[in-house]
């Protein structure tokens, strides 16, 4: 097929459908309303379910019932609304339904603002509601990644029967790039949707819930959830690395659109004879551990530097990992701010610096 | 004896001297005068706290010369509740849209209402979604075209447009509903009237108030501001009646 | 060429953001590398609108353009406030039809178009972006004149009318932009 110049909020909506993602739920928030506006339009066209609800809380869970039926559904929101969805992914990752959620981040806390930004990392990857359990959750920095990890997001929240979050920022949301369609979609088999709720006929009914009251079941729902979460840790770990070699000094970790951002830097710093390599997760849970782990304990790399718009949240990961083999260092920026290549060249240029000052 | 110049119009103390972001022919800043001026009438300014909603009036403490909160979307009857029931000597007041009041906020104002929460609520029906650029409201009319319902609502799909004042009315808490407009002076003159016979109400400790107010959404009606004023005579108002909704003797425990 | 940034500003409703997304089509028929940037956010409110292209060989990094290597502005404030971010040597592009001042820099190629008198002559007020769209690629040439007019032809195949209208004034813009420079070389040397 060939390539069409589409905004990514637009590019998102139209992968879901083909996806077989058919039945949205949405509630408008800047900046990915156009997701809402585009399906609007085109899910008459393909016959699938579209529908305003009357708030976020709503929302998620018109989309924690849809999913009880065994179909594919969508949902799309920035920060506050998915902050509201938060109640609805509890249950649904308790009851171990599939739902893929798009989260456009924009500047908090609160209110915040309507640029973009990162800072939802830790409500994305460590939790946001209540309770053991995770979200798979995936970040895309063009908008063919976008298209092609959304794509995805159906076929794994299906296989592992868990949320998965596509996390993208405003800046992915509201700008265009040529993409390109799969003519068709092949995804392995899985198994069929026994556990749905479509009518206990010839069958024991099916019960759809995360209510255990004696402990010892209730533990045991945690702990099936808890080896899905390893096989996911197994099988769904990607990443990608930009100039990684063996002469880098630094090595940046750094994803989305902020990923992007450092790939100027490497490029306009290798014309400086300054080599520096880029390590971007894709998938923020399961994180790429062992990749990074790799990467950092490389005896060439002197300092990993952690950019991120936000204050400092995917770091504590970095940290984590690393485990103190070498300096983790952080630059950001936050509230809608997007850092230009010049200040994160100039952060990479103080930290060598003061790396070789120490000598 | 020489006549001394007198001002007969000015900006009311309760507004602050600055320019409103609102796009040219919104009826916002017109409900905020009005309520302004009541404050000032009533000589409420000093305890006033208002609550401000998500929406394009999401601003409106900048243009207010009052305390002011800014609460979640649709929450603003929830703050105004906790704020009213620690300090019973002030005057509160929530200033919400359509969206944020009768979409993602209707739990919150049925029970505040029915609680009898002692705050005004100034609630501006423009039957779309302003600030996010012209999405459908659960007040939007029948037909009309909106970004999110691109062939107009229907009503078989997402049900009919929701009377919020006629709807709280069924409650016997209220002590105060009454639903006006802004579209030209007479209605003007009467919604001022509401807005401050609200206010002295809750200023006698009567239960909640409320006034809707019809106001106009230019930019995503996608007409001009002389025409938007039609819209509201012609289309608002045949849908919305205006008029007392509960009266204060019928409500108040 | 490897990467070029061109910034499309003026007010909402003057075709700047079609203007930039009708390059970055014909860029994506080149088989280049487009990325088209909008402007949204707080300062949409104030009514100008910006876009920012990037056409490049290779894959394109940051999507934040500071310093753009030109600018079309289509207004007094747009002018204002991207004249001072193109890159030394760059080229601006203005509608001298409301815009009554040129640059004071002397390392930028300035190119004056009376878009909204081009575009009354052709017989429409709504091409105002195109005349502007014909004198940047006359300018520059970042993808061909060709190219651009194969767009349009995709885009408005069916309103014979328009895409007449659209065809004329792209070559106008395109030839008053050659004729300047054009100009320019003979007057100096
Ligand atoms: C939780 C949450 N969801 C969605 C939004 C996005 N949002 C901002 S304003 C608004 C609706 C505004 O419409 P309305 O209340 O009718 O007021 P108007 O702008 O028309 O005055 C929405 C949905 C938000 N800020 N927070
Ligand atoms: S978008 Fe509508 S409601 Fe908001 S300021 Fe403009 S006219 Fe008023």
């Amino acid at each position: 097929m060939a390539k069409i110049l589409m905004k990514g909020n637009e590019a998102i909506a139209e992968a879901a459908i083909r996806a077989g993602g058919k039945h949205y739920f949405c509630y408008p928030i800047t900046p990915q309303t156009e997701v809402a506006e585009y399906l609007a339009r085109r899910m008459p066209e393909v016959d699938g379910v579209f529908l305003q609800g009357e708030s976020e809380i709503a929302v998620g869970n018109m989309v924690f019932g849809a999913a009880a039926t065994g179909k594919r559904v969508f949902t799309s929101s920035s920060s506050p609304g998915i902050s509201l969805m938060q109640e609805s992914l509890s249950y649904i990752a308790g009851a171990q339904l599939p739902v893929v959620i798009l989260n456009v981040m924009r500047g908090g806390p609160g209110l915040g603002g309507i640029l973009p930004a990162q800072s939802d990392y830790f409500q994305a990857v460590k939790g946001g509601g209540h309770g053991d359990y995770r979200i798979i959750c995936l970040a895309p920095s063009t908008i063919q990644e976008a298209v092609d990890l959304t794509i995805e997001a159906f076929y794994i929240a299906d296989k592992y029967r868990n949320p998965v979050m596509i996390i993208a920022d405003g800046m992915i949301g509201q700008m265009m790039e040529p993409v390109e369609f799969p003519d068709e979609i092949n995804e392995p088999e899985l198994p069929p949707k026994t556990w749905a709720a479509t009518g206990a006929k010839g069958r024991e009914p099916n019960i759809i819930k995360s209510l255990y009251l004696d402990p010892l079941r209730l533990e045991d729902n945690s702990i099936v959830l808890y080896k899905k979460y390893e096989e996911v840790k197994k099988n769904e770990v990607r990443f990608e690395n930009y100039k990684v070699n063996k002469k880098n000094k630094v090595l940046i970790v750094s994803y989305g659109t902020m990923a992007r951002i450092c790939q100027t830097v490497i490029d306009e710093l290798e014309a400086e004879d300054i080599s520096v390599g880029l390590f971007r997760p894709i998938s923020l849970f399961p994180y790429p551990e062992a990749a990074l782990k790799e990467e950092a304990d490389r005896a060439n790399i002197k300092t990993v530097l952690t950019v991120e718009m936000s204050m400092g949240q995917m770091v504590e990961d970095v940290e984590r990992v690393v485990k103190g083999a070498k300096p983790v260092k952080f630059f950001g920026r936050t509230g809608g701010i997007v850092p230009t290549p010049d200040e994160v060249k100039e952060q990479i240029k103080y930290l060598l610096r003061s790396e070789s000052a120490k000598g | 004896m020489e006549e001394q110049s007198k001002t007969i119009f000015d900006r009311p103390e309760s507004l602050r001297d600055v320019v409103t972001h609102y796009c040219p022919g919104c009826t916002h800043g017109i409900i905020h005068r009005l309520v302004a001026e009541a404050l000032d009438e009533l000589g409420l300014r000093e305890r006033t706290c208002g609550v401000a909603p998500v929406g394009c009036s999401v601003l409106c403490y900048n243009y207010y010369n009052c305390d002011f909160l800014e609460a979640p979307h649709g929450r603003a009857p929830a703050l105004a509740t906790g704020f009213k029931r620690l300090r019973p000597d002030m005057i509160v007041f929530t200033y919400q849209g359509d969206g944020d009041l009768a979409s993602i906020g209707m739990a919150e104002i049925i029970h505040a209402a029915n609680r009898g929460e002692k705050f005004t609520t100034i609630f501006v029906n423009n039957a779309i979604y302003g600030m996010t650029g012209g999405q459908m409201a659960p007040t939007t009319l029948e037909g009309q075209i909106t970004s999110t319902c691109p062939n107009g609502r229907n009503l078989e799909d997402v049900g009919h447009p929701i009377r919020v004042s006629e709807l709280l009315a069924t409650l016997a808490t209220p002590s105060y509903i009454e639903r006006v407009s802004v579209h030209s002076p007479m209605h003007i003159i009467k919604a001022k009237r509401a807005i401050k016979k609200a206010f002295e109400l809750q200023a006698e400790n009567k239960c909640f108030t409320m006034i809707e107010v019809l106001s106009t959404c230019p930019t995503n009606w996608g007409i001009t501001p002389g025409d938007s004023l039609d819209w509201v005579e012609k289309n608002l108002l045949a849908y919305y009646p205006l008029g007392v909704k509960k009266r204060p003797d019928q409500g108040d425990k | 060429m490897s990467q070029y940034e061109v910034t499309w500003a003026g007010f909402g409703g003057q075709g700047v953001m079609v203007a930039g997304q009708l390059l970055a089509y014909t860029g994506i028929a080149e088989g280049k590398q487009i990325v088209w940037i909008p402007s949204y956010g707080p300062e949409m409110r104030g009514g100008t609108a910006y876009c920012t292209v990037v056409v490049s060989d290779r894959r394109i990094g940051s999507p934040i353009i500071r310093f753009p290597q030109a600018a079309v502005v289509f207004n007094r404030p747009s002018f204002d406030k991207f004249t001072p971010t193109i890159k030394p040597g760059g080229l601006l592009v203005v509608n001298s039809s409301l815009i009554d001042v040129t640059t004071e820099r002397d390392d930028l190629t300035e190119i004056l178009v009376p878009a909204n008198q081009m575009a009354m002559e052709a017989g429409s007020p709504k091409v105002v972006n195109i005349a502007m769209l014909g004198a940047f690629i006359g300018a520059c040439e970042i993808v061909s004149l060709d190219n651009v007019k194969k767009t349009l032809e995709d885009k408005l195949g069916k309103k014979k009318d328009l895409l007449g209208i659209n065809m004329k004034i792209l070559q106008a813009g395109y030839d008053l932009a050659k004729n300047t420079i054009a100009g320019r070389a003979t007057s100096e040397s």
